[in-house]
């Protein structure tokens, strides 16, 4: 070692009081930002909480950054002091010499790994609550609500609008969506042609839509409120084009204005193939039959 | 072959590349359709004629085959086209002559009419809610023309297959087979480009019968833009 080196190192008490600062520092930075990240950002986080689903995957960001942004913290200040104070000066050109401590090396990888672990865990196990956690969880779910199920709403993907059908009315089909507030809903998603997916953003809803498939999701209306449903698998052309607006009315709301749907779409809803849980695209024999040959439900026209 | 043939080579085969690349789409770029803007009379300044066709086969083009659409402008000519204007706040009076044959739909809801005024078309002079897309009991329906920014939903009736005088090549004329649809919608108040498409998975011989004219717009897609007066 030379002289100017072993000149540059901490003693003992000058790292020590070093170590205070920086944690001093970390912990006041560490606790103001969880605070705002919690209580003040929190409430607004994605995906909001219109849904239980909405709700759960806004709690998971949460806790998520409030454990993640400390580490990013404790890096940002250890670079930010280590600027500041550990620079060269006039006696010494190249800075401290700051050497390696087994003891911190480790308490830093086991509490980052411990963190990391726990995250993992954390996550994988909030991917199935509440009730699968608004994923589509195929034609027979293993996440279900705890409430039972008040409405069941059919989702029809097709090259490039959602329509909307409903068994519990008379099976009419509408190519807007209106959900009753505080109610169990069942999304029974499909599609006519290719694959879409049905992602209901502030429900904290999404599912894929595929033919012949019946994609169950779940979510509990919470709040009153408008919400966007977009197709979020590329599906073609008008892809782009492929979302509408939902919203959550009051119950009474909500049943006057599906009743009254029914009433007016009575005549329509008789043409419509019998409510099922999948359509087959060719069963009507439209033009550019997907199964010209082996139509997998026998219906060919 | 020398290190300066090698280098020149992937040069120029690098050049080539991107030459092929700015070709296509600069050639895709210009190959837009025409835009046939609905304009209004001095007499009749809140409201203007929008005429078109539906062809089973356009006829000319890249695509003969093809199914596709044809706007008429003010003077009369036909322009094989989905591109439209029409201004603010105007009732827009909507002709269609349908030449092309039905079937059923795939998804049957698209048979109710919406988003026109009275909540109906005339198809043939007849004022309908829904037009009967079973092709056993009618002619089953060709097309449809729904602009869902706009709630409008409009099914086109096919010609029946036993017409004798079907038009084969577009733009064709009302000397032969058609049907004919008529609707006003309102435009809104608004200045908005919002997008249409027929619902009939119309493209023959694609996935689902959604390629083809389906996804090319001055076939069976395309914008209505409502500009300003
Ligand atoms: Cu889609
Ligand atoms: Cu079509």
């Amino acid at each position: 070692m030379t002289t100017t080196e072993s000149t540059s190192e901490f003693t003992q008490a000058e790292g020590r009081s070093h170590v205070r600062k920086i944690v001093g520092i970390w912990l006041v930075v560490a606790i103001i930002a969880d605070y705002f990240v919690w209580f003040v950002y929190g409430p607004h986080m994605p995906p909001g909480a219109m849904t239980d689903q909405a709700r759960g995957q806004q709690f998971d960001i949460k806790v998520i950054s409030v454990l993640a942004i400390p580490v990013l913290l404790f890096l940002w200040t250890f670079g930010f002091y280590s600027i500041a104070k550990f620079r060269g000066g006039r006696d010494r050109p190249d800075g401290y010499y700051v050497k390696g401590n087994v003891k911190t090396q480790t308490a830093w990888y086991v509490i980052t790994a411990t963190l990391v672990l726990f995250l993992a865990g954390f996550g994988t196990y909030e991917l199935i609550v509440p009730a699968g956690a608004g994923g589509g969880e195929g034609p027979s779910p293993i996440w279900t609500p705890s409430t039972p199920v008040k409405l069941v709403v059919q989702v029809i993907a097709q090259q490039w609008r959602f329509t909307y059908r409903w068994p519990q009315f008379g099976g009419m089909e509408t190519t807007s969506i209106n959900l009753p507030v505080n109610t169990q809903i069942q999304f029974d998603v499909t599609s006519i042609d290719v694959i879409h997916d049905f992602w209901a953003y502030q429900l904290g809803v999404k599912a894929d839509a595929n033919p012949d498939v019946n994609n169950v999701a779940y979510a509990k209306t919470l709040q009153l409120g408008r919400f966007t449903v977009r197709c979020d698998e590329l599906c073609g052309i008008w892809h782009g084009a492929m979302y509408n607006y939902g919203n959550v009315v009051s119950q009474q709301q909500f049943y006057n204005w599906a009743t009254q749907m029914q009433k007016q779409n009575a005549t329509v809803t008789k043409l419509l193939p019998k409510f099922a849980l999948t359509y087959t695209p060719s069963y009507t024999g439209a033009g550019g039959g997907y199964y010209p040959s082996g139509d997998p439900n026998g219906t060919t026209a | 072959m020398s290190k300066g043939a090698r280098i020149g080579a992937v040069l120029v085969s690098f050049a080539a590349g991107i030459a092929l690349i700015l070709y296509g789409i600069f050639g895709y770029l210009r190959s837009s359709p025409a835009v046939v803007s609905a304009i209004p009379s001095a007499s009749q300044p809140n409201s203007v004629n929008l005429v078109m066709q539906v062809d089973g086969a356009v006829g000319v083009g890249p695509h003969p085959n093809w199914v596709g659409y044809w706007v008429q402008d003010a003077k009369g000519v036909w322009h094989q086209t989905t591109l439209v204007t029409v201004p603010v706040d105007t009732n827009v009076h909507v002709t269609v002559y349908e030449y092309d044959s039905g079937g059923a739909l795939r998804n049957p809801v698209w048979s109710q009419v919406a988003g026109v005024q009275g909540g109906t078309v005339t198809l043939n002079g007849t004022a309908d809610r829904i037009i009967n897309p079973n092709p056993t009991t009618g002619n089953g329906i060709a097309h449809t023309f729904v602009v869902p920014g706009l709630g409008i939903q409009v099914p086109l009736y096919g010609v029946g297959a036993s017409a004798k005088n079907f038009c084969s090549t577009g733009p064709c004329n009302t000397s032969e087979a058609h049907t004919v649809t008529k609707f006003t919608f309102f435009s809104g108040s608004q200045t908005h480009k919002y997008r249409w498409q027929c619902f009939v998975p119309c493209g023959l011989g694609y996935l689902n019968g959604n390629g083809g004219p389906m996804t090319s717009l001055g076939y069976m897609g395309g914008f209505i833009e409502v500009v300003g007066k």
